[in-house]
């Protein structure tokens, strides 16, 4: 069965969630594509989308909707070269809107898995739970033809596990796409022993029709991204308790996501990000990984702590951001959780967050926010400037930077010497391309 | 060519800040004025230069498409809005697409000498920000001939226009000279906006101007032979100035040293449904401001000021060649000697031109001879040219379409 055949019917289960979301517009966009193609004229193509719940399903239609409208609209260079032959469609509003239909029309959604049969590539992307996974994926393979494919968007859960577990002989891949899924530019592509050729083909073509950048990753718990997203966090999160001696644990707390945000030019200080990906989420990879790799402590007191007073971010159904470790107004942090007192402290720029900032120091000469260095051509230069200044600083700041720059690196370092990744370029493009960062962990700057 | 029998003048000129992208208080979610209040502050901006608005005698409002940017059509219905003094006067609406300014100034000009009217409010006016640019496209494609361009032409139809004359220019007179020559014009037009509190890039902060004027195109999002910075933005805004005969400045209250006076001018209009006849020249421009030189005896040896229409660099490159600034093909090389910058022989564009100070569409012909006015009546403030004495004519010119709806007029200070 050729690429094209594989993708006329592709079904995603746990498409309502945040990244079955992502990956079900980017899916449907490629599959729009194909279908106006004049040789796939006659051909009939079907999205599924599974997900448990009616009302988040109602929600992922009305996503879909505004997604594809916004795509249409930035790719309408090429929707009108799609539908040249199309004379009733003159105006780029008529060309967008019958984009929208084109890909609406292929879509159903349901709740009922057994909707999927016909399905020859199917999408999991459901809770980071591995036995969920399993009897899912058994479940559907009981009644899905024995040729069907399965991507898993596991970010922790190793493939091995879960081919092994629900018989699948090799049909499985890792196929690990970043949030949000429609902008980060990773796929990191996890196969087990024994994945088929010809699904590793496939995912390989996908990938690139996705203008995704490709990195391999092998097959151990966590994987490259959050092999040091998790070790990552961890250590900000030793790094708060540590601070909290001297300054309470929302000032660590607050320290920490400062200094990770500014001082290391990232787009989120770290508990921002963990906020961003779910508290749930990053203490469900937590325990997976912690539960894989021997030898290493890769669980924390208060991230649990957090998790069971339910205070675990992620994000509204309009987008916005939750509170977790921070309160958020508009999507900016305002605040730090304090959680013996069960409540938020407001930062305070006249009070106790601005004698905090204060005590960290003045920022080196060369500094710029990550939101300003983006899109510089010459941000390698700025960035090699700011972190020289930064190693000769003598602040608080900047050594709480220089020691969480240290860890990143060799966070880094241990993920290739332990083979998850083959070289540092691996770990490099991966936190280039699925956190946005401006340089990667193994660099020379430190 | 018949000369003007009785002398014909520009005076309380008023521009409206021109919104959009760029302007940091814009935000595309929030609300914005509409096109009403646009009309109303520029109208508003104008009378209150003038002794009373009861002495204004007629009023001519130019527009391209607020029937689709805004879904509102009888545009001259809101020039009794500007003061209860011009209700029941005479109004007139009229659109040339992009040149529908110069068209209000011609027909402001014309109803002063027809004795009919001694003063004439003179506005025009666009709001685009209604609509993403993507649709915006569609609505400003109806400045090309509809029927048989639309289907065939780009999803950004009239940067695809001017990108292919830009293509057809790279092949006859070089990439990289040319190339170099309209990040230039983008250099001079964002420093000329930078000292011009209105224009839409009075705020903007690129380091590194010319490079970013020359960041190579990207034709999968975006036009063949373009980028962004080569291109004029999306604009809300309105001008307005009065017209007036030696005894409508008398009525007004207007003294003449704060009056120009419209020494001639050149109208052309070319056929609609037919192609440029060579892309890399723009001989309706060439035409009019030939027209302008014929009926004033004068030649760009004797402007001291250009206001020419860059909707895109490359078209300010083909006007200052079209209007005899410099020879066929040599009009990057007049954009590298410097002579068109704000302290230059020949200041082009000071107050930031359409690229620098925006493009609110419709209402560009007006916000021109606006800047006239305050040029040659030494009130531009901050991006004020020293006129020559040797060269104390102003020329503007307003084009409207792939250069089919054009207007030149040659001003001086009045005496």
């Amino acid at each position: 069965m050729t690429f094209d055949e594989r993708l006329q019917n592709v079904a995603i289960i746990g498409a309502a969630g945040k990244m079955g979301s992502g990956i079900s517009l980017l899916l449907a966009q490629e599959m729009a594509r194909l279908k106006n193609k004049p040789e796939n004229k006659d051909k009939n193509y079907r999205l599924f989308l599974i997900d448990v719940n009616l009302d988040h399903l109602a929600g992922l239609q009305q996503y879909l909707r505004t997604q594809l409208v916004k795509a249409g609209e930035k790719a309408c260079v090429m929707l009108r070269e799609m539908y040249k032959d199309r004379q009733d469609l003159v105006e780029n509003q008529d060309c967008i809107n019958q984009y929208v239909e084109d890909a609406l029309s292929f879509i159903r959604t349901g709740t009922d898995l057994s909707i999927v049969k016909d399905s020859r590539v199917i999408f999991e992307a459901i809770l980071e739970k591995k036995d969920l996974k399993v009897d899912l994926l058994k479940k559907v393979d009981n009644f899905c033809g024995k040729d069907t494919l399965y991507l898993t968007n596991t970010s922790s859960i190793p493939i091995n596990i879960l081919n092994k577990e629900a018989n699948l002989n090799g049909r499985i891949i890792g196929f690990h796409f970043y949030n949000p899924p429609t902008v980060q530019k990773l796929a990191e592509l996890i196969f087990a022993d024994n994945t088929v050729q010809e699904l590793r083909d496939f995912s390989m073509e996908l990938a690139k029709r996705l203008s995704k950048k490709i990195v391999p990753s092998n097959d151990i718990a966590g994987f490259i991204g959050n092999g040091h997203f998790l070790r990552d966090g961890l250590y900000g999160l030793r790094e708060a308790k540590r601070l909290a001696k001297d300054y309470s644990l929302p000032g660590g707390l607050y320290i920490i996501n400062k200094i990770s945000q500014d001082l290391l030019v990232r787009p989120m200080g770290i508990f921002q990000l963990i906020d961003y990906v779910g508290v749930d989420v990053f203490q469900s990879i937590s325990e997976t990984i912690d539960h894989y790799i021997q030898g290493e402590d890769l669980k924390d007191d208060l991230l649990k702590k957090m998790y069971d007073k339910k205070i675990l971010g992620g994000q509204k159904s309009d987008g916005s951001q939750k509170d977790g470790f921070l309160k958020y107004d508009r999507n900016r942090p305002v605040g730090v959780y304090d959680i013996d007192k069960g409540e938020y402290k407001l930062f305070d720029p006249q009070g106790w967050s601005g004698e905090l900032d204060k005590k960290l120091g003045e920022y080196p000469v060369g500094f710029y926010a990550w939101r300003n260095l983006v899109a510089d051509p010459k941000k390698a230069d700025k960035l090699k400037t700011f972190f020289q200044n930064l190693k000769s600083s003598n602040t608080l700041g900047a050594k709480l930077a220089l020691a969480y720059l240290k860890n990143s690196k060799e966070i880094g370092e241990k993920l290739v010497k332990i083979g998850v990744a083959k070289t540092a370029e691996d770990v490099n493009n991966v936190l280039l391309n699925g956190f946005y960062h401006l340089y990667g962990p193994i660099n020379d700057y430190i | 060519m018949t000369k003007f029998r009785k002398k014909v003048y520009l005076a309380a000129g008023y521009n409206t800040i021109s919104f959009g992208s760029g302007r940091k208080e814009f935000n595309p979610k929030k609300a914005r004025p509409g096109i009403e209040q646009y009309i109303t502050e520029a109208g508003r901006g104008s009378i209150v230069q003038i002794s009373d608005p009861k002495n204004i005698d007629e009023g001519v409002i130019s527009n391209f498409m607020a029937a689709r940017f805004c879904k509102q059509g009888n545009l001259a219905g809101f020039i009794p809005e500007i003061d209860p003094a011009l209700e029941y006067k005479p109004s007139t609406r009229v659109e040339g697409a992009c040149g529908s300014g110069g068209i209000a100034l011609v027909t402001s000009m014309k109803t002063v000498l027809s004795d009919l009217a001694d003063t004439v409010l003179t506005l025009g006016v666009e709001v685009q920000n209604t609509v993403k640019a993507i649709y915006g496209a569609d609505i400003l494609a109806g400045a090309g001939h509809y029927a048989s361009e639309r289907k065939e032409g780009h999803a950004y139809f009239f940067p695809a226009k001017f990108s292919d004359r830009a293509g057809v220019y790279y092949q006859k007179f070089g990439y990289e000279s040319t190339r170099k020559g309209m990040a230039l014009w983008y250099e001079q037009m964002i420093k000329n906006a930078r000292k011009n509190p209105k224009a839409q890039e009075y705020q903007n902060s690129i380091e590194d101007l010319f490079g970013a004027g020359m960041t190579p195109p990207n034709p999968k999002a975006f036009v063949e032979n373009l980028n962004i910075y080569d291109c004029s933005k999306v604009s809300d805004g309105a001008s307005a100035l009065i017209f007036a005969s030696e005894e409508g400045l008398k009525k007004l209250g207007i003294d003449k040293k704060d009056a120009i006076e419209v020494v001639g001018y050149g109208q052309c209009e070319a056929n609609l449904t037919k192609q440029p006849e060579d892309p890399t020249r723009l001989l309706t421009t060439q035409k009019a401001a030939e027209k302008a030189y014929q009926m004033t005896g004068l030649g760009p040896k004797d402007i001291g000021l250009l206001e020419v229409h860059d909707c895109f660099t490359i078209t300010g490159i083909l006007a200052l060649e079209a209007a005899g600034f410099a020879k066929y093909g040599e009009g990057a090389a007049l954009v590298e000697s410097g002579k068109t910058r704000i302290d230059g022989e020949i200041p082009t564009n000071p107050g930031g031109g359409l690229i620098g100070f925006g493009h609110y569409v419709g209402g560009t012909g007006v916000r021109q001879a606006v800047d006239c006015i305050h040029e040659l009546t030494g009130k531009a403030n901050g991006y004020q040219v020293k006129i020559n004495s040797n060269r104390p004519y102003a020329l503007m010119i307003s084009m409207g379409g792939n250069d089919k709806t054009v207007t030149a007029m040659i001003f001086k200070k009045a005496e």
